[in-house]
Order: structure tokens, then C-alpha cells, then sequence
């Protein structure tokens, strides 16, 4: 079954703005969670600049031993990823989906303000849904 | 430990570009930091100068293999971030691919780094890699006019490794 164990979102400053984690032994306290989101903002912009022919927007998936990281990012700069088993499909929607859920619950939140944290309680129980879904989907296969 | 050595040589010049090759570049580094070979076959944008480049690519590899050390899910006991960790201890990446490219990325045990950059569309390199270390250690650390971590100047072992290297991609 296709696990993902964690998702990350960060924003255009490289904070880190949401952190979930589904059940990995490799969970992170809180400061851990705030420097892997830094220094993974900071390697996704260094990554633009070593490429050999321009127009390249940065790191979309990295292959791990134990785990794949996929990247998606907004056209404002705002850093959706997720660490999830090597070999897993279809990550690339899941995270399209996150971003809709992200600009529906969140952003559209009036009292949310931007680049701060997230705590929008229907942002968490609509993409708890989604990931459940995707591994219900998944299953089914 | 002491990064990047201490005597400013250059790695050999890049062959005038093979035609046919469709891999970018390649690097390979050695646990110090020196940049034992820089091949370039083709690449049309060139952001930094070449000292510059070959470092920053280094740095970007130690703070990535950090990285993935630490955020592996199936290990419960590791180390702060920004320790060096040792070759072959926790978990390492093998490639990341962004729209443009595909970096590949091998450590041997003793430390040396062999990069290459591709097309993003690559199939995974590792076993590629194995073959181009095989290279190195048959044409560069069996010469015994070679120093290790010098650069590598070597003719045969720079005809070879493009033939090879055309016959991936």
C-alpha cells in the first residue's frame, strides 16, 4: 500500500506553515520540523541555480533510499511536500488537490493571515479526507 | 574535517562538446570536497564561474545527504542536522529530478562522489554509476602516477568515460 508519512507546507520566506505527519517512526519535534523545512526551501532554490539550461523552477522529487520526496510549488513561491515509500504514484495529484484544499479552507479564511501558521480546523478534517481517500483508492486497485 | 583542499588547481578543461551526448555534465568529488573531474558535454547556461560551481554543488550534496538523514521515516535515532555523516551511515539520495534536469548521485565507500546531470526524463543511473566508479578505479587509482585527490588528468580514462557515457543515454 502506498504510505505517505508526512506532508510539509512552506511558505515563500521558507517557513514552515503546516507539518503533518502520518504515522512514520521518523516523526520530528517541533524545531526539527522548522530546520528541515528551511534548509529544504534553501536546497530547492540552489537546485535552480546549478541546472545547465535556464528556466528550471527547482526540485519536484528526490529519491531517497527509504523514502521519495515530491515537491510542488505555487506560482506565489508557496512549497508544498511530501515524504512518502519510494515508488509511490500518482503524488503529483495528491499534491494539486492539497494546493485546492490550501487555497479553498485557507486561503479564502478571512481571519487567516498570510504566511503564519495554519490552523484552519476544516483545512485538517477536508485533507484528512483526501489522503484517506487516496489510500482507500489505492486499496481498491 | 578540512573541505576543499588546500591548492587551487583546476580540474581538466572540458572537452570541446561531444555531439551525440546527451548527458549535461558530470562531477566527481572526493570526501574533502576537491573536484577530481568536471566533464561538460552540454550545457548552455553557465550561472557561476567554475570554482564557485564546483563548490556549490558540493555543499548542495553534504546539506542534502543531511537532510535525508534526517527526515528518514523508518529510522527512530538520528543524529542533529549538520553533522557529516559518514559514508554509507543513514539514509542517502540517490537522485532528484527538477523540471530541466536529473542529478544522479553515487558515494563510494571511501567518500568519492560521482555525479551526473541528464535530461529530466532518465531512468534511474545507479548501476551506470557503479560502472563509471569501476572506470575510476581501473583508470585512475591503479595509475601508479596518480596522487589521490588531485585532479584527474587522464586521456584514456576521459575517452572512455564519454563513449560510455554516449552509450547510456
Amino acid at each position: 500500500m502506498a504510505a505517505i508519512y508526512s506532508l510539509y507546507i512552506i511558505n515563500k520566506s521558507g517557513g514552515l506553515i503546516f507539518y503533518k505527519d502520518y504515522g512514520s517512526s521518523g516523526r520530528m519535534d517541533t524545531n526539527d520540523s522548522l530546520r528541515v523545512a528551511s534548509l529544504w526551501h534553501s536546497m530547492h532554490a540552489i537546485s535552480q541555480q546549478l541546472s545547465p539550461v535556464s528556466g528550471c523552477l527547482g526540485i519536484e522529487l528526490l529519491e531517497a533510499d527509504t523514502f521519495d520526496l515530491h515537491c510542488f510549488q505555487s506560482l506565489t513561491g508557496t512549497k508544498f511536500f511530501v515524504v512518502s515509500e519510494p515508488g509511490t504514484q500518482h503524488m503529483d495529484g495528491l499534491l494539486k488537490v492539497i494546493y485546492e484544499l490550501y487555497t479553498d479552507y485557507v486561503l479564502k479564511n478571512p481571519f487567516y493571515e498570510m504566511e503564519m501558521p495554519i490552523r484552519c480546523e476544516l483545512f485538517d478534517i477536508n485533507l484528512t479526507q483526501a489522503i484517506q481517500k487516496d489510500r482507500v483508492v489505492l486499496l481498491g486497485r | 574535517m578540512q573541505f576543499f583542499g588546500g591548492s587551487e588547481i583546476s580540474p581538466s578543461p572540458p572537452a570541446p562538446t561531444a555531439l551525440g551526448n546527451n548527458a549535461h555534465m558530470m562531477y566527481v568529488f572526493n570526501r574533502s570536497g576537491v573536484c577530481l573531474l568536471y566533464r561538460e558535454w552540454n550545457r548552455p547556461l553557465h550561472t557561476l564561474n567554475a570554482q564557485q560551481d564546483h563548490k556549490l554543488m558540493f555543499g548542495l550534496l553534504f546539506s542534502l545527504k543531511s537532510l535525508t538523514a534526517k527526515m528518514d521515516p523508518t529510522s527512530a535515532e538520528k543524529g542533529n542536522l549538520g553533522v557529516p555523516q559518514l559514508p554509507g551511515q543513514g539514509c542517502s539520495f540517490h537522485s532528484f529530478r527538477t523540471n530541466t534536469y536529473k542529478l544522479s548521485f553515487m558515494e563510494s565507500p571511501s567518500g568519492i562522489k560521482i555525479i551526473l546531470v541528464t535530461h529530466p526524463r532518465t531512468g534511474d543511473l545507479r548501476d551506470s554509476l557503479n560502472h563509471i566508479y569501476n572506470l575510476y578505479v581501473e583508470y585512475v587509482v591503479r595509475n601508479p602516477l596518480y596522487s589521490a585527490g588531485t585532479p584527474i588528468r587522464s586521456e584514456l580514462f576521459n575517452t572512455t568515460l564519454d563513449q560510455y557515457v554516449r552509450s547510456i543515454a
